[in-house]
């Protein structure tokens, strides 16, 4: 019964290909210009879509991006593999987006997150079976609206974890790499995602299966 | 009317669900969840409201950067130019 849930699936071969990672690197160490554009090629669009949303802005999520690979290969040798090329970029990118966030909302984005994941404890308050309607309904461009809306709309301690493990497809312990946080920490964390996300999406699908209740 | 998942079991059940999910609940855990799904309509809802949530966020189309990106992204980090 749970095995029908489809794993993220944005993970290319290459970027899981050790060896090849392994000769990208020594090649940008050594400072070959091609081999930074291949980097790029392979981890940017990732890179991006973790940038994009945590600040929801394209032009400043390709800000980050550009941030991210300069700081990259400025400090690669300080890159000692520990985790993949791709855990380090996020690393990396994520940062960049937080330390933007905080800037401009210094007030609302806590510098201790427990605070706000305390907030987010999410007991189930939906209760109406939406599940029954149409697959046609969960497919149109207003429902996919509201899906994108509420992912951005995560509390931030929630979101990158949501992102990378979720939608970027890394391992709990990428993650956690990335994300500087325990292994459990990050469990919870996209637990309470997944929690806040049903909530807040059954909402809208709760109202449209007792509008077509009605209209029949 | 109770409106939330408030029963003591449902509260203690509910952190594991994402592991039951993901298949990764030991099999002792799986049995005692399904057995509590069995009776209680509520956290049925509830399992199976979330895991439609994770089937379609998992199936939504990825953004993608704009097409132009590559080409900033090369010049601007100074990649665009043949070596010296
Ligand atoms: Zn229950």
């Amino acid at each position: 019964m749970t095995k029908e849930l489809p794993a993220p699936t944005l993970l290319s071969p290459e970027l899981l290909d050790e060896a090849y990672e392994q000769r990208l690197l020594e090649r940008i160490r050594a400072g070959d210009k091609t081999a930074c554009a291949e980097c790029i090629d392979l981890h940017s669009a990732g890179v991006y879509r973790l940038a994009l949303r945590m600040v929801g802005d394209p032009h400043e999520a390709e800000d980050i991006v550009q941030e991210t690979f300069l700081n990259a290969f400025r400090t690669i040798d300080s890159f000692e593999g520990r985790s993949s090329l791709s855990t380090w970029l996020y690393r990396i990118a994520y940062n960049a987006a937080l330390m933007r966030l905080r800037k401009k909302q210094p007030l609302h984005v806590s510098i201790d997150p427990h605070v706000d994941e305390e907030e987010t404890a999410t007991t189930p308050v939906q209760l109406f079976d939406w599940c029954c309607l149409p697959e046609e309904d969960f497919q149109t461009a207003e429902a996919r609206n509201e899906l994108e809306r509420a992912i951005s709309e995560l509390p931030e301690p929630l979101r990158a974890v949501f992102v990378l493990r979720e939608l970027e497809g890394l391992s709990t312990e990428e993650t956690a790499q990335a994300l500087d946080l325990s292994v459990s920490n990050v469990k919870v964390r996209l637990h309470r995602a997944r929690l806040w996300l049903r909530e807040r999406l059954s909402g809208y699908f709760t109202e449209l299966a007792q509008r077509s209740q009605e209209r029949n | 009317m109770d409106a939330a998942v408030s029963h003591h079991t449902c509260k203690e059940l509910l952190v594991s669900l994402s592991d039951y999910l993901d298949g990764e609940a030991a099999e002792a855990l799986c049995a005692e969840i399904e057995r509590h799904l069995a009776d209680c309509e509520d956290c049925r809802v509830v399992v199976d409201t979330l895991r439609k949530t994770i089937l379609l966020y998992r199936t939504l189309p990825p953004p993608s950067p704009p097409q132009t990106i590559r080409a900033r992204l090369l010049h601007a980090l100074e990649l665009d130019k043949d070596a010296p």
